[in-house]
């Protein structure tokens, strides 16, 4: 083990100091939040396909066991986060982008959280090969905790193709607010490094970078400690400086190796392997317990409740409860928001379900959170204080020319794609522009009109393919009578001639 | 509970233009007091007239363009056209000449293109330079700082206010007994007239680097744009570059004839090089708007304006220069976009 | 003499730019082919016909002959005909009288009332629809471009055209 300086480090464009209003949430305290009497399982709280359901309304679940199939490599297996009776399979509101109602299993528990038996701890991974240990990772339905809960089995198996060399445990948590990574870091720090272990055994890497930022000093430390006990000479642990967004997967990867994660890519692409520090302890706790990933730590933050701090929850469980663990409301409670204040996700309603994806629940007032969009948006005066800030070099000044200008077909060559959406440009803009949401909306736009043109493309390829056909069968037919018609005369001459010939001689 | 819904970021943006704008005209009151120390009150009547002429005109422009009037004059941006414009134009000046150039900044420098952000010149260099070529006697008629020792009275208020007023000076003054020749004006001619620049120099009208009180003016605007840069509402590019662009020709200029011709320090103290360098150059909405762009963009503008004060037609040349190098934007901005992370060049 | 020299000077450039255009126009392919590329990369190669041609690709062939107007493409709309007058440098206008934009949707066949015919195998221009004599008949929706030119041949009319939904 070593713990590297910061100094090593290769140096983000852009980037921002934000105030971190950490010591919020961040007490190092971890409290629970009890069974509520419903459980709203999403079936699409992961990154890819929604799974499957395998169970119906009137079984009885327990704790740990699974209740939908992934669907396809990229998805993931869910189990049911506590004992009870499956009441229905619905569409129910889930937290997200649109708020849309999608297909979720509601359980109605029975209070007892009675374990599922057949699932046991792997006393010795290190003596399993890779493909048991990932399909056991697959099986456990873990997902990334870091905020898109990417299933973790799909980026290992993504990874193990690629062939790469390092595993980067991701304890940047960058984002104001957000203090959950923080949290599990000062109390987990042994499972987590076992879960690297575990990870690094299940793909044979040689190298593990452990990142955390330096504004976690008591993490840091946690750490240490661990990393001593844990004695892995192939562990570094490197401090990382407080700049937003550090903690994006592709700027930890540059931050620590120098290597920037193609366009379009993957930082598998690049030899690059990254994991949220929390699916490292989800591999730790499926080694040590047989356990499924049912939980995850949520902060609740904000000057809009009375009593922040980090809580371990059950996916499912409705939002207001988790803010009924943190004390209530305040009266200044204005804002909802599932993420942090960067790049979260406005909620309207608070019944909705705790998902995979929701690192943090944050509730504030008008009044330190201003919005962009709450004051008036001038006309953009060029400054470049935007491009000068974004951690990717884009130049937000110019997309949202070309997008408003209509010019949208520029949008790619300005690198409308590789933008990661991390609000940093909003933040310094002089004339609060909403850039942010204008670049998710041109995502999308551009989405839809990719998808229309490759389907007029295929309509056109068709389509001359139907003409060629269509001209090849006329040109063949005329050829066939006209040669048909040559035929016919001149077997009709020779015919005549043939008859005519034999009566010569007799002539 | 139901609660409100916005867009994140969530966090409250740093500045605003109006802010930034406001910044940039009060970091010009150190040169404007510097200004009416030297030459009088001619400046302050001048940013006085210009700033609400051109508010006056941007209202205008805005009522027929059916904008909110309140809203966009708030963001201060056309005060600072007009700080711009009092600034360039000669202090003492017909006052018709001065809401010629105001209304063509603002009209035709600014709104025709659809109001700030979207001008691709800059306003004030519009205004200065259509009054230029439309007024050229009474755009080059400056008066001299009040030095003392120069054979020469100075105008009383009454005369100047006069002058203002009808564009006449009154019996018995004449415009060619009461305005003189700037420092730039003078090292033109001299040097046409096969002088060198130590002989020019020599007059008192010249101070140490440039022009008496005009080098002191300078240090006013150097101040201003060291404060701008210290509070990062410009950058550095485009002041360094436009600053090298200008005296690196300039120097080699010199060095090359030894010192007959002026050298860095004449060009930096006169004229517009340090207004135009920190205050018209800096002016986002027509600059170029990537850094390497920025420096390309500044180095053009100084040299340009060397080019035109050495073998021009006029004795200055920041605001040609500037409008010249504002219709290469598009361009540079094109192909000098910063290479995106995880993209080949 | 001065004069003289600018007249040259103006003369040469006029002259040097001139043949440097007049080669370049020569070297370079005309234009027509890739025109009609154009114009038809931005029609939506519905094959509908309600231009009055068979297909895309001829009416983008009409309209780089200039023969015919760029308001006749019902399925395109306003936005085709904004990105026909950006690319022509031609006026706006709206939609051709008469001539509607449908909502997006697909022929769906009733399977339950298909009776084999296979006359609507030939009227549809990206072949669409599978099928065969005393079969039944079925469209592939991930081919078809919503042209509405298989309801019109059907003898039963189980042919439909179902909206899509929003996200499709």
């Amino acid at each position: 083990m070593s713990s590297a300086p910061t100094a090593n480090l290769f140096r983000l464009p852009g980037g921002l100091r934000l105030p971190g209003h950490k010591r919020v949430s961040a007490t190092g305290a971890l409290s629970g939040v009890a069974v509520p009497e419903t459980l709203t399982v999403s079936l699409r709280q992961h990154a890819g396909t929604a799974a499957q359901p395998i169970v119906e309304p009137g079984d009885r679940v327990l704790h740990g066991q699974r209740i939908a199939n992934a669907e396809g490599g990229f998805s993931a297996h869910l189990h049911a986060p506590s004992s009870g009776v499956v009441r229905a399979i619905e569409q129910r509101p889930v937290p997200g982008r649109a708020n849309l109602s999608v297909p979720c299993i509601i359980i109605d528990t029975d209070g007892e959280d009675a374990r599922i038996d057949d699932r046991h701890a792997i006393p010795n991974p290190f003596a399993l090969g890779s493909r048991e240990l990932l399909d056991a990772i697959g099986a456990a339905g873990i997902v990334g905790l870091g905020g898109a809960a990417f299933p973790t089995l799909a980026k290992l198996n993504q990874a193990s193709e690629a062939g790469i060399d390092t595993l980067i445990l991701n304890g940047v948590e960058c984002e104001p607010f957000i203090s959950c990574d923080d949290a599990l870091m000062r109390n987990r720090a042994g499972e987590i490094l076992y879960g690297a272990r575990i990870l690094m055994h299940a793909l044979g890497l040689r190298q593990c970078f452990v990142g955390i930022e330096s504004d976690k000093p008591e993490a840091w430390q946690a750490f240490n400690d661990a990393a001593a006990v844990d004695n892995n000479d192939k562990l570094t642990l490197v401090q990382i400086p407080t700049i937003y967004p550090s903690g994006g997967e592709d700027q930890l990867v540059y931050l620590l190796t120098g290597r920037e994660v193609p366009s379009g890519g993957f930082p598998s692409d690049i030899g690059a392997l990254v994991h949220n520090v929390g699916t490292a302890a989800s591999v730790a706790t499926l080694a040590l317990s047989g356990m499924p990933l049912t939980s995850r730590i949520v902060t609740v933050t904000g000057d809009g409740v009375a009593a922040p701090g980090n809580f371990e929850v059950r996916f499912g469980t409705p939002i207001s409860d988790l803010i009924e663990a943190a004390g209530g409301y305040t009266e200044r409670a204005n804002h909802l928001i599932m993420g942090g204040p960067m790049t979260g996700i406005p909620i309207e309603d608070d019944a909705m379900p705790v998902v995979q994806k929701c690192n943090c629940v944050l509730v504030t007032s008008r009044t330190i959170t201003e919005n962009a969009s709450t004051e008036p948006e001038r006309p953009c005066i060029r400054c470049g204080e935007c491009a000068r800030i974004c951690p990717v070099r884009l130049q937000p000044q110019q997309m949202h020319r070309a997008f408003t200008i209509g010019d949208r077909d520029d949008l790619p060559r300005l690198g409308l794609r590789d933008c990661i959406e991390c609000g940093c440009c909003d933040l310094v803009c002089p004339s609060h522009i909403p850039l942010t949401q204008t670049f998710r909306d041109a995502k999308a736009h551009q989405q839809l009109q990719n998808y229309e043109r490759e389907r007029a493309s295929r309509a056109r390829e068709r389509y001359e393919t139907r003409q060629q056909r269509d001209q090849h069968r006329e040109t063949t037919e005329a050829e066939r009578l006209a040669d048909l018609k040559q035929k016919a005369s001149r077997d009709a001459i020779s015919e005549i001639l043939a008859r005519k010939k034999p009566k010569e001689p007799e002539q | 509970m139901k609660l409100a819904r916005a867009a994140t970021p969530f966090l409250k943006p740093a500045t605003g233009v109006g802010a930034m704008m406001r910044e940039v005209c009060l970091a010009l009151v150190p040169a404007a007091i510097l200004y009416f120390l030297f030459f009088g009150f001619g400046i302050l009547f001048n940013i006085a007239v210009c700033v609400l002429a051109c508010a006056a005109f941007e209202a205008l422009a805005l009522m027929l363009r059916r904008q909110p009037v309140a809203v966009v004059l708030s963001d201060y941006s056309v005060c600072l056209t007009g700080v711009l414009i009092a600034f360039a134009l000669p202090t003492y000046l017909p006052i018709y000449v001065t809401f010629t150039a105001c209304a063509a900044a603002v009209l035709l420098g600014k709104h025709v293109y659809g109001g700030i952000g979207y001008n691709p010149f800059n306003p004030a260099m519009v205004g200065y330079v259509v009054a230029l070529v439309s007024f050229p006697i009474a755009m080059s008629a400056w008066l001299p700082p009040g030095l003392g020792d120069l054979d020469y009275t100075m105008p009383t208020i009454g005369e100047r206010l006069a002058y203002i007023f009808t564009g006449n000076w009154p019996a018995p003054l004449t415009a060619e007994a009461i305005t003189r020749a700037t420092p730039l004006d003078m090292v033109r001619t001299g040097l046409r007239a096969s002088e060198t620049f130590g002989e020019i120099g020599n007059s008192p009208m010249f101070g140490t680097f440039g022009g008496y009180g005009w080098e002191w003016v300078g240090n006013g605007i150097l101040a201003g744009g060291a404060w701008l840069l210290y509070r990062g509402i410009i950058r550095w590019h485009i002041p360094v570059a436009v600053l090298f662009g200008m005296l690196a020709p300039a120097t080699l200029d010199t060095l090359a004839s030894s010192g007959t011709t002026p050298g860095p320090a004449f060009h930096l103290f006169s004229g517009a090089t340090l207004l135009g360098a920190f205050f018209i150059a800096t002016d986002p909405v027509s600059a170029a708007t990537s850094p390497r762009g920025r420096l390309i963009f500044g180095f053009g503008i100084g040299f340009t304006a060397w080019a035109i004060r050495t073998w021009g037609g006029y004795p200055d040349g920041i605001a040609f220069a500037v409008l010249l190098w504002n219709a290469a934007v598009p361009l540079l901005d094109r192909y000098t976009a910063p290479r995106i992370m995880g993209h080949e060049r | 003499m001065s004069a003289l020299t600018a007249a040259a000077v103006l003369g040469g450039i006029a002259a040097v730019s001139g043949i440097s255009l007049t080669l370049a126009a020569r070297a370079l392919p005309r234009d027509e082919e890739s025109l009609t590329e154009q114009i038809d990369a931005l029609l939506p190669q519905t094959q509908c016909a309600q231009c009055g041609y068979p297909g895309c690709r001829p009416y983008a062939e009409a309209i780089a002959a200039n023969e015919v107007a760029i308001n006749r493409c019902p399925p395109g709309g306003s936005a085709t005909i904004e990105a026909l007058a950006r690319l022509l440098n031609r006026p706006v206008i709206p939609l051709e009288a008469g001539m509607e934009t449908p909502p997006d949707a697909l022929a769906v066949i009733d399977e339950s009332r298909c009776i084999g015919c296979a006359r609507c195998l030939p009227a549809c221009p990206v072949d669409a629809i599978v099928g065969a004599h005393q079969f039944m008949h079925t469209v592939v929706s991930d081919l078809c471009t919503g042209c509405e030119l298989c309801i019109e041949p059907c003898p039963v009319d189980c042919i439909e055209m179902v909206p899509t939904e929003g996200d499709a």
